[in-house]
């Protein structure tokens, strides 16, 4: 099993802001745990989800370089349950980046149905920190190789990459 | 109109409570940003991010946390800041009190010049200029 839970990014703009959705299925082993005939997306795995979309929206602000890695959930409110069938959509905006580290402000919704009729309504919201390490404080040494952003992963952001219209930092 | 320090001390407050989930009442200008607390490394960025937001100032890395010079061997030795390195951190941090860090001025102790009160004489030296 790969631990990769977006499904496709519908916005991408380096440096600025990403949304990405994850369909929400029956298929999904772990729906079947959580909760025996009541299944109900975690709300960790949706914290996961926004990490996913930040963390790369944030990789790609330096053009995957940086080892970036989640260092804090400032804040996690969620407002509804999310159910099988339904869409989730994962709206990133990067708040503020340097050299050290980036703060994520994410916004997640759901498309389902209301009354028969499509509808997007409000999941929750979720700040976030992400951390270069490389430029840690304390000096240390992390190895050179990017285990964050390595050939994998690159694989993975070429098929998501076909689905948007994106140039990267050079 | 120059910010007193009482207004900027309050508006460090609210960073500090919302940055580390800590009471308003912890927040006293001798409280120790790791110690007391419990503030993290990452810590330090979402603080200064939101230091730059609340008061519309920009911190260049380095100039809150001097951390690079503590890997310059002319002013680290043996895991000890040498007197040059006391200098050093004098002219770079005017706005902190160094006194007791230099009585014992090993590395890992350097956090504890971080206090609410060191926060809110940086953030006068940047506010009112």
């Amino acid at each position: 099993m790969r631990w990769i839970w977006i499904d496709k990014f519908e916005k991408f703009e380096p440096g600025v802001g990403a949304v990405a959705i994850k369909n929400v299925s029956l298929a999904e082993e772990h729906l079947h745990d959580h909760f025996p005939g009541f299944p109900v997306m975690p709300a960790s795995l949706i914290i996961e989800g926004m990490a996913q979309t930040a963390g790369i929206l944030v990789g790609a602000a330096r053009n995957f370089q940086e080892k970036v890695i989640l260092a804090k959930i400032s804040r996690a409110t969620f407002v509804r349950l999310v159910r099988p069938g339904e869409q989730l959509v994962y709206a990133a905006k990067i708040t503020n980046v340097n050299e050290t580290g980036a703060a994520i402000e994410g916004t997640v919704t759901v498309r389902t149905t209301v009354g028969g009729q499509p509808a997007e309504v409000p999941v929750g919201t979720i700040e976030m920190m992400f951390s270069h390490i490389d430029q840690n404080m304390a000096g240390l040494k992390f190895p050179e190789f990017n285990f964050v952003f390595n050939s994998q992963f690159m694989e993975l952001f070429e098929t998501y990459r076909r689905e948007l219209q994106v140039t990267l930092p050079a | 109109m120059p910010m007193t320090q009482e207004e900027v001390f309050n508006k460090v407050k609210e960073v500090l409570t919302t940055a580390l989930a800590v009471d308003e009442e912890e927040v006293k200008p001798t409280a120790k940003l790791s110690e007391d607390l419990g503030a993290e490394s990452i810590d330090y960025l979402d603080i200064t991010f939101q230091l730059e937001k609340a008061f519309s100032i920009k911190i260049p890395k380095g100039e809150l946390l001097p951390e690079n010079l503590f890997t310059n061997p002319e002013f680290v030795l043996n895991g000890k800041v040498t007197p040059k390195g006391i200098a050093e951190l004098k002219s770079r941090m005017p706005y902190a009190d160094l006194s007791t860090f230099e009585t014992d001025p090993d590395v890992n102790k350097f956090r504890d010049v971080f206090t609410v009160d060191t926060l809110v004489k940086y953030v006068m030296t940047k506010v009112n200029v």
